[in-house]
C-alpha cells in the first residue's frame, strides 16, 4: 500500500475524525464551534482531530476574523476511490431503477 | 505492458423477476431505456450511432456493437473529458439468460485504464453508499 494510502487510513480509521469529516462531506463547511456542538467530544479534543485530518490533506481551514471555518476536500480521496467499485454503484443504483421498471411494465 | 493488463472491467450481475423478453424491451425502446438508464437516441441495430445524456450534464458517445434479441446487446460506452484522468473508452454488455424464475442479467462494462481516477457519475452513488464502501475498505486494510 502507498504512503498516501497509508496517511489516508490511519487518519479516516479513528471514528470521531470520520465522523467530523463525514459531517463535512455531508454539510458542508463548518466552524469548529459547531463541529463540536455534536462531536461528542471536547473542543479542544476536536480541533487535534482537525488538525490531523488538515495535514492528510482531508480538510482545509478558511479563517474569517476569529472563526476558522473547515471544509472536506474531496479530492484527497482521489487515491482510496476505485473506479471499478464506483461504477459498480452506479449500475447497481440504475438496475434498482430498472427492476422498478420493470414491475410499473406488469400494469 | 500488454494491452489486456491496460483495462479493467466492471460485472454487476442480478437476478431479474421477469422473463427476458420483457427484459430486452427495457434494454432496447428509448423510452423505456430513459426511464431506468439516461435519455437517448436508441435503436436496436447494429452500427447505430447514439448518445446518451445524463441528468448531471454529461453525455456520453455510444455505439451499437451487438444485438441478439432477448439474449445479449453490446455498446461503446465513450465519455470525452478535457482531463484525461477522465476520459472513458469502455464497451458495455448485458447478456439475459433464461431462469426459473425470470432471468440472470449480467452487465459487464470493460475497457478502462487502470490509472482512471474517477468514473463519471460517480457521486450519484451518493455519500452513504461511498462510506458503506470506506467502511468496508477500511475493514479489508485492518487500519
Amino acid at each position: 500500500m502507498s504512503v498516501a494510502h497509508d496517511v489516508l487510513f490511519r487518519t479516516l480509521a479513528d471514528p470521531t475524525r470520520r465522523a467530523l469529516f463525514e459531517r463535512l462531506c455531508r454539510e458542508g463547511e463548518k466552524t469548529v464551534g459547531a463541529l463540536t456542538e455534536r462531536a461528542g467530544v471536547s473542543q479542544p479534543v476536536v480541533s487535534k482531530h482537525l488538525g490531523i485530518l488538515k495535514q492528510a490533506g482531508l480538510v482545509r481551514d478558511r479563517p474569517d476574523g476569529r472563526q476558522t471555518h473547515y471544509s472536506a476536500q474531496l479530492s484527497a480521496l482521489a487515491p482510496l476511490i476505485d473506479w471499478t467499485s464506483q461504477m459498480a454503484g452506479f449500475w447497481e443504483t440504475k438496475f434498482d431503477a430498472l427492476e422498478d421498471l420493470l414491475k410499473r411494465m406488469d400494469q | 505492458m500488454t494491452a489486456a493488463s491496460e483495462t479493467r472491467s466492471v460485472v454487476v450481475e442480478r437476478e431479474i423477476a421477469h422473463p427476458p423478453e420483457k427484459l430486452w424491451r427495457a434494454l432496447t425502446q428509448p423510452h423505456l431505456i430513459e426511464e431506468w438508464l439516461m435519455k437517448n437516441d436508441f435503436k436496436p441495430r447494429v452500427g447505430h450511432s447514439f448518445k446518451l445524456r445524463g441528468e448531471w450534464g454529461g453525455v456520453l458517445d455510444c455505439e451499437v456493437l451487438e444485438v441478439e434479441p432477448n439474449r445479449q446487446l453490446s455498446y461503446t460506452w465513450d465519455f470525452k473529458h478535457e482531463d484525461a484522468a477522465y476520459n472513458l473508452t469502455s464497451i458495455v454488455t448485458f447478456t439475459l439468460t433464461p431462469t426459473p424464475a425470470g432471468t440472470h442479467l449480467r452487465m459487464e462494462q470493460a475497457g478502462f485504464r487502470p490509472d482512471q481516477k474517477q468514473a463519471f457519475g460517480g457521486a450519484h452513488a451518493g455519500w452513504k453508499s461511498f462510506f458503506e464502501k470506506l467502511d468496508h475498505l477500511l475493514a479489508r486494510a485492518g487500519a
